[in-house]
């Protein structure tokens, strides 16, 4: 009998649960303060503009990429201290999404549909703003300059998106290029990332490097990437791979060269620039060569290994202090992002912030006083080739080709004297070892840039006194 | 007559349909009218709910019910999902039936991981779900062309039908299919299914002499579990609008097995608590990071140390979770008819 009232009890807990539950929601939702008219443009007023993006803080994609979204906001510190665009002074959330797409739907929704933000900005990663590409361009929402060198970008089906990096396969086929023009007849081998980034820069790589020069054809998870990448480098050897692609993260780059130089294996290394920023990757090398049980002189030694690495750079790297962008960048991130400067120092991920925001900050200034989503879009469409950027080469936008630079140049890493802009001690610059050439991402030809290269406005280098 | 007192004069019959029909209508109904309230934000919000407690159910069937543990529900949700965008993306199939066919082949991915499960317990069977949740995005990354690489594959709502929003609509579609699972899985675990899912976890031995078949009760558990977390997954890839690999990591597998202990082991309606603290934790644990300027580095494992704290926190003050807290509470309400007259509190069991 007992026991028949206790669960009789409990199983009108079921119902009562439901019933009390449902009737809490139903006064808290009364209670909810009426949603206020939106403005004609959402997230405009007479005196701001809201943006947003998502971007890992946290989490293994984290490292490097957190410091792109702060330095981003440097800029737009650095334009409201000047008055703002039209006297509107930028407010720009980013939100950590961890780089996982669930995270990115439910942080864009809360952007579009609560913050109710003008356009998405700098928002980063392929998965994640995949995941997000239908939603934004279903709301009618600017996604611009996603973080990321996937093709999916420039598609008529999605009119709102723009890339701003070159695309993965732009970076393959100059590299090829490079190669078959300067390796003929060595033996050829890849490393890449088993995924689309991987699979873009092959694409582009397999447009010019003929098929019979490639040796071996290695891969990696970037999910279960753990450990040194001793496996395929030992495949590589045994190939006898001279020259070797390697289309990896910044971690892989590590992982890779490590378990090469242990098997006495250092055959001529060509990065994808995504795993080639040396202030990046070389403190990785020494960490985890230390860690790997390496004797000092093996530590001390390991960032070496990025001696000598053939890569490409579409604007000019912190090395190059004599750069007019490279000396801008360091004032506008020294004066509105010190915490970040302090931490990073100008490197290839705060180089990359400050100038897509200033991307950004033009198509403002272009799209005029009476700002929409369609008017910024057209700005960028009809203007966007104009715009002032570090990059070597303009931008490439139009209304049919939403990609921004198109162009790179193939740059060799050497050690050098420490540059004076970078406080993190990176001791090696990239030198050009031949000309700026730009191309498309599908099987165009590719050619020589022999257009000029823009300078930065005066006001934007000489901030630190304005 | 104040609510309190009508809540209580609530009693529902004996039958099982004719109970969680009419709870499940009544919860409906409110919850139709809520959508129609909430700002659009609010309202995906509710949806996302609403796609983890299908999936939570599953989990609580097979742990709470029938005592198995599982590290690859997360990776069932895979399933599931990337079952209704291939379908969606190749056929002209019916909505309903694409959904179907998600907790249907989940179902089966459960059903041939439910085979060797019959033999492993403990930490080898949490061993060997903990590989499926590891193996299933590799399979995904393997073969870009069919699932679509890191972009993955499109999502698509049915149109909404009149003036309902897009975000309203799904999430009526998610709280419909929630609804209808959780009727379901409580009639089952009414049912002798699950007095047979009870006994084995109970008492293996005692279960086979009173003529239960254990291994086939182990296997039937995990595939209806599975077929769940598919349905779930399925229609968490609605919310996203995307299907990628990215998106159920195997952090997804933990967290959905801490949210089910935080809920209540065993209980359905606890599975609603876990649906929510899925959906709200992160957002907490951000906002609480800022509020302490703790920093990115703080930040970056925040939700995950919270859940676990709370976690252990919670298996030493309240093991059978929120909801058996609240049924505690209940039954030491204090009586119209003189003090707090001490019921006996029910088990975990499900009802």
């Amino acid at each position: 009998m007992r026991s028949r009232t206790a669960r009789r009890i409990g199983a009108g807990l079921w119902a009562r649960a439901l019933v009390a539950g449902s009737l809490g929601l139903v006064l808290g939702v009364t209670l909810l303060p009426a949603t206020a008219d939106a403005a004609s443009t959402p997230g405009v007023t007479s005196s701001s503009i809201t943006i947003g993006a998502t971007v890992p803080l946290t989490g293994p994609a984290a490292p490097g990429y957190d410091e792109i979204a702060p330095a981003m906001n440097a800029v737009f510190s650095y334009v409201n201290a000047h008055g703002g665009v039209y006297g509107r002074k930028i407010n720009y959330q980013y939100l950590d999404d961890g780089y996982n797409p669930a995270n990115t739907a439910t942080l864009t929704r809360k952007l579009v549909l609560q913050n109710n933000i003008f356009a998405d900005v700098g928002s980063l990663g392929t998965p994640t703003q995949s995941a997000v590409q239908g939603f934004l361009n279903a709301q009618k929402v600017p996604q611009l300059f996603i973080e990321s060198g996937c093709n999916c970008w420039s598609n008529p089906k999605y009119p709102q998106s723009y890339g701003w990096q070159p695309p993965y396969t732009v970076d393959g086929k100059i590299l090829g290029a490079y190669i078959k023009a300067n390796f003929a007849g060595k033996k050829i081998g890849y490393l890449s990332q088993a995924d689309e980034f991987g699979q873009d820069v092959v694409k582009g790589l397999d447009m010019q490097i003929p098929k019979a020069s490639v040796v071996s054809r290695q891969t990696y998870d970037a999910a279960t990437l753990a450990g040194p990448l001793s496996n395929q480098m030992a495949a590589l050897k045994a190939a006898g791979a001279q020259v070797v692609v390697l289309a990896t993260i910044p971690a892989a780059t590590a992982l890779a060269m490590l378990p090469a130089a242990v098997i006495g294996y250092f055959p001529q290394y060509v990065v994808d620039s995504v795993g080639a920023d040396s202030p990046t990757v070389g403190p990785l090398l020494s960490s985890f060569a230390q860690k790997g049980g390496g004797t000092p002189a093996q530590v001390a030694a390991a960032s070496g290994l990025l001696n000598g690495v053939i890569t490409t750079a579409y604007f000019a790297p912190e090395s190059d202090t004599a750069n007019p962008w490279v000396q801008a960048e360091k004032n506008i991130l020294q004066q509105y992002a010190p915490s970040l400067y302090a931490k990073s120092g100008l490197d290839g991920n705060t180089q990359y912030g400050v100038a897509l925001a200033y991307t950004f900050v033009q198509a403002l200034q272009k799209a005029g006083k009476n700002l929409t989503r369609q008017s910024l879009l057209n700005a960028i469409n009809t203007s966007g080739r104009k715009f002032v950027t570090p990059g070597f080469v303009p931008l490439a936008y139009s209304s049919s080709v939403h990609f921004g630079f198109l162009g790179e140049e193939v740059v060799k890493l050497q050690s050098s004297a420490p540059p004076a802009v970078t406080p993190t001690g990176s001791w090696i610059g990239g030198v050009a070892v031949g000309p700026v050439q730009v191309t498309n991402a599908g099987p165009g030809p590719i050619k020589k840039y022999t257009g000029p290269t823009s300078v930065p406005p005066k006001n934007l280098s000489s901030s630190s006194s304005g | 007559m104040d609510a309190a007192t009508i809540v209580r004069s609530v009693r529902l019959p004996r039958q099982p349909l004719l109970r969680h029909l009419p709870v499940a209508l009544v919860a409906g109904a409110v919850l139709y009218v809520v959508t129609l309230r909430l700002s659009s934000y609010n309202v995906y919000q509710v949806g996302e709910i609403a796609a983890y407690i299908v999936a939570l159910v599953g989990l609580s069937l097979l742990t709470g019910a029938n005592g198995q543990i599982s590290l690859g529900h997360g990776a069932f949700m895979a399933v599931g999902a990337y079952t209704m965008a291939l379908l969606m993306n190749h056929t002209q199939s019916n909505f309903i039936l694409e959904l179907a066919a998600a907790a249907g082949v989940a179902a089966a991915a459960g059903l041939v991981l439910g085979l060797p499960a019959t033999r492993l317990k403990g930490p080898y069977l949490a061993g060997m779900t903990l590989l499926f949740a590891l193996a299933v995005p590799s399979v995904a990354d393997k073969w870009p062309a069919t699932f679509g690489g890191d972009q993955g594959l499109t999502t698509t709502v049915p149109t909404a039908p009149g003036s309902l929003s897009a975000e309203e609509w799904l999430t009526q579609i998610q709280i419909a299919v929630a609804l209808v699972v959780m009727v379901l899985v409580a009639n089952l675990l009414w049912s002798r299914f699950g007095r047979a899912f009870r006994a084995v976890r109970d008492d293996e031995i005692a279960a086979s002499l009173a003529g239960i078949h254990v291994a086939r009760t182990k296997v039937m558990a995990f595939a209806i579990s599975a077929g769940c977390a598919g349905l779930g997954g399925a229609l968490l890839s609605l919310s996203t609008g995307v299907v990628n690999t990215g998106e159920f990591p195997l952090t997804l597998s933990i967290q959905l097995l801490a949210a089910m202990v935080l809920g209540g082991t065993g209980t359905l309606i606890g599975m609603v608590w876990g649906g929510i603290l899925l959906v709200y934790m992160p957002q907490w644990s951000t906002s609480l990071s800022s509020d302490f300027n703790l920093g990115a580095g703080a930040n970056a494992y925040l939700a995950t140390i919270i859940f676990g704290l709370v976690l252990i926190v919670a298996m030493i003050a309240a093991p059978n979770g929120i909801q058996g807290g609240l049924r505690w509470l209940w039954g030491h309400r204090p009586r119209p008819g003189g003090g707090g007259t001490a019921v006996p509190v029910p088990a975990p069991t499900v009802d």
